[in-house]
């Protein structure tokens, strides 16, 4: 049997659901595996609803939306690439930035909707069922997606996505643009940081452990890890338990 | 020119905040000005301090407090010199305050700012060990608690704007310029510590687990990064062996710094004392050349490391570390003192480093036009050690030399000391005097208590119902009016309580918001500008303590918050408005002591234009120093010592009594009275003064060992010395043996002596110079050669003076075959050695008068250490107070000390006496203890336990508190008897309604 | 419902208040039990003041104050702690000690005063609510205490310790403390078994015996009590019923 996947689709109501109307009404076909969820914009689409379904086992997700300069609520495509810029980013730690993608579709480009439906769906076939789909879960695969939904749900994260483009095409409250470029590196730092550091709540979470622990457990460096400790301990979500044969035993002092 | 009553203090470190203090209370405006934004300096990271094991933060934070509200000192934060123009008196600065982009005025400090900044920086505080916003303050007790934002680190994404409710967030604040008028200049810029960078034998920088001292201090520290728990940084595991390395970057001139920093072997002791307190298993071990304990109790401190901490010292110098790649841990190779190469493994290495000069002080010193050692620190005068080149500017702290915490408060007020012999005529011409509006009287008045509750943006109203909390304290006894604010502390909040006073009659007010500790001043002066008494004010802590403690239970909190406003309230019903005396001060000084610190401090008191009164008991004055006859810097002490004596005799205002003893003193702080004889007749008189300074120096000891007395040619270096200077004598001798310790260090005297070291270097090099092909050996336990001094240790060495160590436990031994005397020794280098010698010096150490000081000390009722000298009323931070008010000392009373620091001593007690002197009254009463005599059955418990010998016994024989000397502690009301004693403001009946009020009984 | 217990602290000004707000300012989170009085000195706090928080139904009392050596006032804390040592004597007669506590904090421990908050408040919540409550045996017993602690031979004893056994006595010597402890034992033991007798005669006049077993002491240790009593005009013989004297309370205020 070949694999057929299990596609979503997040279509902004007036370009890209129009457009796929467009693709109906043309009687144009594409591949049956896409189900769509309209939204009002492209920009609508919260980086928690992609991971949500990537953790039910959909194989892929695609978000369409105005094309630039087209948008209904005027920018609200572009808001749209930044959360999905930061959840590719995301992904890409797992491998699967793949099984996302973003596109823009016009009312009238009913033929574009069905090939870029199309590609999307025959890319996904390609790529294989979601590892997260069937019975035998790849558990901690599904720990790490975990983790990663919580660092795009975090303040930090949510904060900088929120004021990217202000501050780097705009204009910063100093009245600069502040350099693209130096935004990246520290907003690739703080997407690393706060994947780990969730990903050492959600170890400590299971039983408390020592940095030595960890740091075999994640395969990171021992110091890296401390460094996440200390500021886990300094916003309450980690304590130290005892020391045991000289190892601090730290625990998860999260209220979830 | 006309002369300024204000002063520049140049770095707002512990020396500038005590010179700020000072002068402030002295009657200048002193403008505080501070590189970084806040106040404070190292002594804030310090986790504790030697050799008393002092909490760091617990006692410089109220003095950083007390600096940050006084009105006469100006802080100004994050702040650069731009020029400096004038004559001494009145100068000229230019200054720049770079934008914090907070407003100051508006910052509550409540740190919402710094959690919602979501760009993680450097933590500069904790030396790199921790992250914190690119909005923050620097620690959390800092002074000024303002937030400033770092546009190194800060991307203008406006989030804090956002969540400041208090409007304190402005992009567009400017750096602000201003043109300051002064008449002198403090310069207390403090250190850098030297960064072991190019070291890489030492693998800093490479090796995780390779820190400095002072990232140490940091991982110490209960509220440092580690919360207090040693871990290693490599991987966070709890070390085991660790190793503490002495003269990194000192005592080498290849790598780093010819001198002696001066503190690390105190420091990095204390820091393994700490360790092992923390953490129970550690095994510490220090490698040192010499262990420089010099000062005051610190070669106890040392023993105690060693016998009951365990502390192992190794006497050597590390040549190398290398990391093991798989554990992280440290290979040490090290050459032991028999010259074996020993190779050990460590968990953890912490370099001592040493103390630089400060970065800005080449800055500082050519926009001051002040003159820089060779080492790069900024020159002070000899034996005048806080002037600098230029007059009107003044050096204190370890931006002049290395040195530690006492010795720069000592400093920092023996500088201010000197501004006043300035400034004097211009006392009190630009102290902000306020006017207030005559006090209301309430005696007899039913209660109005007005009760504002604060929500403090969210920090108090997001987890504490606040309206729920005012509307149950409408509920309360005796509360006629309950309102909230969004910040209570605000300016124009302080108008509307004001207003609220007036408009509903309130007697006395309540605010439930932040902590007392900073914020109670406030509140008390705004109550006080609407004509309310100052005790009328209560404020309970309902953010620190409530909100901010159960976020996650707002339901509790708000009841909990209800309850401290019900206990404020049962509490302010029964506060009483309490009276302020005025005291008339006599401004006269008795100054116990003739020698250089007593005529130094005589002298700086008639300068000032205050009378003083020199008691000494010999028939001259002079003191110790008439024996020496050269510092080892070179100068020249006879001509000094006759040249003070001569000033001393011919100043009007200085009364000298020789041959004098006092028979009396009696009174308190302003208003003392003592009998004194004096002359060959013992003529007595009665002498009224304001403040006493204690100046009775030390004498040298006379050997009991060593054959000294039996044989001629074995003399003590003071002997030494004049014979130097008067005799040709010594060019005659060959060999001469110098044997160190001589009194000092042993059983019967534990201390070091400090000046001996330097002493015998000194008559050593002098030999030399005579008679270079003299053979010259300094037997020594360790040659503390402290700061600059190391200079004249290398010297020695490199004009031939042998050194040879020997241990405590095998001192040398003197043997005389008919006029040859034989010195033996054994050495861990050499083994057994004997050495033919024509002359034997001791280097007897020096000795506090014991008798005298006893006799005294109870007379004054002041303590003495075990070894007789003075104790200071805090060894750190009050090193020339005692805790007895108006009562000072200085010189060698304090300790062993050479003559210049005996005259930034004399100079600093002055500078201290004369924040009362200065003063025509002393404020007085308030929250004080009294004492019903009805009651009172003359038990005297109080008198004994009255930590500031406040209580005395009236001609009744009942208790009687005096109220100038009294600090409010409550230790008497708590431990009489009889419960005779009353401590206002906090008195039984008051805390006891508070402890009702939370019962819910009614209150009594 | 749980049982939430009602803690009372006193904290020293300078160093255990600051860490209590050092605690705030990092965001360290404890049990909301706690109601804080602040006082300048731990040294300050009264032995009354516990007393009496323990009679109003107060769970747990715990006072604060600066490491030894730190203290503001120099030597304060050491005071607080001779206090605290004969409250605690005295309330291990009532099996009370454990609901009280001192502890060293200083203005840098956030850490430790959050962590001692809350395990001071787990241990009284594990004790449970105050007996003194519901028991009003107890309540007399406490009462006698309180009365013992406030009378003056035990409150100048608690006020020279340190004198005569740190510094020196008036004959010029230091009292070893276990002989000093043994007389304060002895003391406190008696003046708390004195202030029950005069409670006791207070509510009516009782013979030795009545005492005795009221007391559940022997009746040769209650004849004496009686006798010092008697020295002191505390009470008197009343009238003698049969072969045995009836005391009386005659004690003014």
């Amino acid at each position: 049997m070949s694999f057929e996947p299990r596609i979503l689709g997040f279509l902004c109501n007036w370009c890209s659901y129009a457009g796929a109307d467009l693709a109906g009404v043309s009687r144009i076909q594409y591949p049956p595996n896409i189900r769509v969820i309209r939204v009002m914009c492209s920009g609508r689409v919260d980086p928690e609803f992609i991971f949500k379904a990537l953790k039910l086992g959909i194989d892929g997700v695609i978000i369409t939306g105005c094309h630039p300069g087209d948008c209904h609520y005027i920018e609200g495509n572009y808001e749209a690439v930044k959360k999905f810029e930061l959840v590719q980013k995301l992904l890409s730690k797992l491998n699967m930035e793949k099984r996302i993608r973003l596109e823009w579709v016009s009312a009238s480009e009913g033929n574009r909707f069905a090939e870029v439906i199309t590609d999307f769906t025959n890319q996904i076939k390609e790529l294989g069922p979601s590892p997260l789909s069937g019975k035998d879960l790849d558990m901690e695969l599904m720990e790490k997606l975990e983790a990663l939904e919580m660092a795009a749900e975090s303040y930090r994260l949510r904060a900088l996505v929120g004021r990217e483009r202000k501050i780097t095409e705009q204009e910063n409250v100093y009245g600069e643009k502040y350099p693209k470029e130096k935004f990246d590196n520290l907003f690739d730092a703080a997407i690393n940081n706060e994947y780990i550091r969730n990903r050492i709540l959600l170890s400590l979470e299971k039983n408390p452990k020592s940095v030595k622990d960890l740091a075999t457990q994640l395969n990171i460096d021992s110091k890296e890890i401390l460094n996440h400790i200390l500021v886990l301990k300094g916003r309450n979500q980690v304590a130290m338990e005892d020391i045991i044969e000289n190892q601090p035993i730290y625990l998860n002092v999260m209220e979830r | 020119m006309e002369k300024v009553g204000a002063v520049l203090i140049v770095g707002a470190g512990i020396g500038g905040s005590q010179a700020a203090l000072d002068l402030a209370e002295s009657g200048y405006k002193a403008y505080l000005i501070e590189s970084t934004t806040s106040i404070g300096g190292v002594m804030a990271q310090l986790d504790k301090t030697f050799p008393t094991n002092d909490c760091a933060i617990c006692i410089v934070s109220p003095k950083l407090v007390e600096a940050g509200r006084h009105p006469n000192i100006d802080i100004k934060i994050n702040a650069v010199i731009d020029s400096f123009s004038g004559e001494p008196g009145n100068f000229t600065a230019n200054i720049t305050e770079k934008t914090l982009y907070i407003d100051m005025e508006k910052c509550t400090g409540c740190g919402v700012c710094g959690q919602e900044c979501p760009v993680e920086a450097i933590d500069v505080f904790n030396e790199g060990l921790s992250l914190k916003g690119a909005t923050s303050v620097k620690y959390p007790q800092a002074v000024p608690l303002v937030f400033a934002i770092d546009r190194d680190y800060c991307i203008g994404c406006g989030i804090c704007k956002g969540v400041c409710k208090a409007k304190a967030i402005d992009y567009d604040l400017e750096d602000k310029k201003s043109e300051l008028k002064v008449g002198a200049v403090i310069l207390s810029l403090g250190f850098d510590e030297f960064e072991p960078n190019n070291m890489k034998h030492y693998g800093y920088g490479i090796y995780d687990n390779v820190v400095t001292s002072i990232q140490f201090e940091r991982i110490l520290s209960a509220s440092g990064p580690f919360s207090g728990k040693v871990l290693r940084p490599s991987d966070g595991s709890t070390p085991s062996k660790v190793a503490f390395l002495h003269c990194v970057g000192s005592r080498d001139p290849k790598f780093g710094q010819e001198y002696c920093s001066s503190v690390c072997c105190m420091y990095t002791c204390k820091e393994a004392v700490i360790a092992k307190e923390h953490m129970e298993g550690l095994e510490p071990t220090i490698f040192s050349m010499d262990i420089r304990a010099y000062g005051k109790d610190f070669d106890k401190y040392i023993e105690r490391a060693q016998n009951e901490y365990g502390v192992r010292y190794i006497r050597s110098r590390i040549s190398s570390i290398t990391e093991i790649p798989e554990t992280k841990d440290l290979k040490l190779s090290y050459e032991d003192e028999k010259g074996r190469v020993i190779q050990e493994i460590y968990n953890m290495v912490i370099l001592g480093v040493g103390l630089n000069p400060p970065k800005d002080a080449k800055y500082i010193a050519e926009k001051f036009g002040v003159e820089l050692n060779e080492y790069g620190f900024i020159n002070a005068k000899p034996l005048s050690p806080v002037e600098t080149s230029r007059p009107g500017v003044f050096v204190c702290g370890a931006c002049s030399s290395p040195k530690d915490i006492p010795e720069t408060v000592i400093e920092a007020s023996g500088a201010a000391g000197k501004v006043n012999e300035i400034l004097s005529p211009v006392r009190d011409t630009l102290v902000t005097k306020k006017e207030y509006p005559n006090e209301i009287d309430i005696s007899g008045k039913e209660p109005r208590v007005g009760v504002f509750v604060c929500h403090c943006g969210i920090n108090i109203g997001g987890y504490v119902d606040v309206p729920e909390v005012m509307k149950y304290a409408r509920t309360l006894p005796n509360v006629v009016l309950a309102d909230m604010n969004l910040y209570t502390c605000s300016a124009d909040t302080q108008t509307l309580i004001k207003d609220k006073i007036k408009e509903f009659n309130i007697n006395r007010v309540i605010v439930a918001s932040c902590t007392p500790r900073t914020h109670e001043p406030l509140f008390q002066e705004t109550i006080r500008e609407a004509g309310l008494n100052r005790f009328l004010f209560q404020m309970t802590n309902i953010r620190d303590q409530c909100s901010w403690v159960h976020m996650h239970q707002p339901e509790e909190a708000t009841e909990k918050a209800k309850d401290l406003v019900r206990m404020a309230v049962a509490k302010s019903r029964i506060n009483e408005a309490l009276e302020t005396f005025e005291l008339k001060v006599t401004p006269i000084a008795l100054i116990i002591g003739g020698g250089v610190a007593g005529m130094t401090a005589a002298l700086n008191f008639a300068n000032q234009g205050f009378q003083a009164y020199i008691i000494e008991k010999e028939k001259q004055l002079g003191g110790f120093a008439l024996k020496i006859y050269e510092t080892l810097e070179g100068d020249n002490i006879q001509e000094f010592i006759q040249d003070l004596i001569k000033k001393v005799n011919s100043e009007e205002k200085i009364q000298v009594f020789l041959e004098a003893n006092i028979e009396v003193i009696d009174g308190y702080v302003g208003n003392f009275i003592s009998t004194v004889n004096y002359g060959p007749n013992k003529t007595s008189t009665q002498l009224d003064h304001g403040v006493v300074l204690v100046a009775t120096g030390g004498n040298e000891y006379k050997p009991k060992e060593y054959l000294y007395g039996e044989v001629p040619n074995i003399i003590t270096q003071q002997e030494l010395e004049e014979k130097l200077f008067t005799s040709s004598e010594i060019q005659k001798k060959k060999s001469i043996v110098m044997i160190q310790c001589v009194g000092s260090r042993n059983d019967e005297h534990p201390y070091c002596s400090r000046t001996c070291c330097a002493e015998a270097i000194k008559n050593a090099l002098n030999i030399k110079k005579k008679n270079p092909e003299a053979e010259v050996v300094i037997l020594f336990r360790d040659i503390r050669t402290y700061g600059f001094k190391e200079k004249y240790y290398r010297k020695a060495r490199e004009n031939g003076v042998l050194f040879i160590r020997f241990d405590k436990e095998k001192p040398p031994q003197i043997s005389k075959e008919n006029e040859n005397l034989k010195v033996s020794i054994e050495s861990q280098k050499m083994g057994k050695i004997t050495l033919n010698s024509d002359l034997i010096v001791l280097s007897s150490g020096i000795v506090a008068p014991a008798e005298g000081n006893e006799v005294l000390a109870k007379m004054v009722k002041v303590p003495l250490n075990e070894d007789k000298f003075f104790l200071e009323a805090h060894v750190k931070l009050r090193p020339v107070d005692f805790a007895t008010e108006g009562i000072f000392l200085c010189g060698t009373a304090h300790g062993p000390a050479t003559i210049s620091e005996s005259i930034a001593q004399a100079n600093s007690a002055v500078s201290r006496a004369t924040t009362i002197l200065s003063k025509e009254t002393l404020l007085i009463g308030g929250a004080v203890s009294v004492v019903d005599k009805d009651i009172c059955t003359g038990c005297k418990i109080c008198v004994r336990i009255c930590p500031f010998n406040a209580i005395v016994k009236d001609e009744e024989g009942y208790a009687y508190v005096q109220e100038a000397l009294c600090k409010g502690c409550g230790l008497c009301s708590a431990s009489c008897p009889e419960k005779a004693i009353t401590t206002k403001h906090f008195t039984n009946e008051q805390i006891l309604s508070e402890i009702y009020a939370l019962g819910g009984k009614e209150v009594i | 419902m749980s049982y939430e217990p009602t803690i009372l602290g006193f904290l020293c000004n300078w160093c255990s208040y600051a860490g209590a707000d050092l605690a705030g300012v990092s965001r360290l989170q404890y049990p909301p039990n706690i109601r804080v009085i602040r006082v300048m000195c731990s040294g300050r706090v009264d032995p009354k003041f516990v007393f009496e928080a323990l009679k109003i139904g107060i769970d747990g009392i715990i006072v604060m104050g600066c490491h030894p050596g730190d203290c503001h006032y120099l030597e304060g804390n050491y005071e607080a702690e001779k206090k605290f040592n004969m409250l605690k004597k005295f309330l291990t007669f009532i099996n009370l000690d454990n609901r009280i506590r001192l502890e060293w904090v200083s203005a840098s421990e956030g850490m430790r005063f959050a962590e001692i908050v809350s395990e001071f408040t787990n241990s009284i919540k594990e004790l449970g609510p105050s007996p003194l409550k519901e028991d009003k045996d107890l309540l007399d017993k406490l009462e006698a205490i309180e009365m013992a602690a406030d009378s003056y031979r035990i409150r100048a004893l608690v006020g020279r310790e340190r004198t005569i056994i740190e510094s020196e006595n008036v004959y010029g010597e230091k009292v070893p403390q276990d002989k000093f402890d043994n007389i304060f034992n002895t003391a406190i033991y008696d003046e708390y078994m004195r202030c029950r007798i005069l409670l006791s005669l207070k509510k009516n006049s009782k013979s030795v015996k009545v005492l005795a077993s009221e007391l559940e002491i022997d009746p040769s240790e209650v004849l004496e009590h009686i006798l010092i009593l008697k020295g002191s005009n505390s009470i008197t013989m009343g009238e003698i019923e049969g072969i045995t004297p009836i005391y009386e309370y005659t004690m003014e205020g």
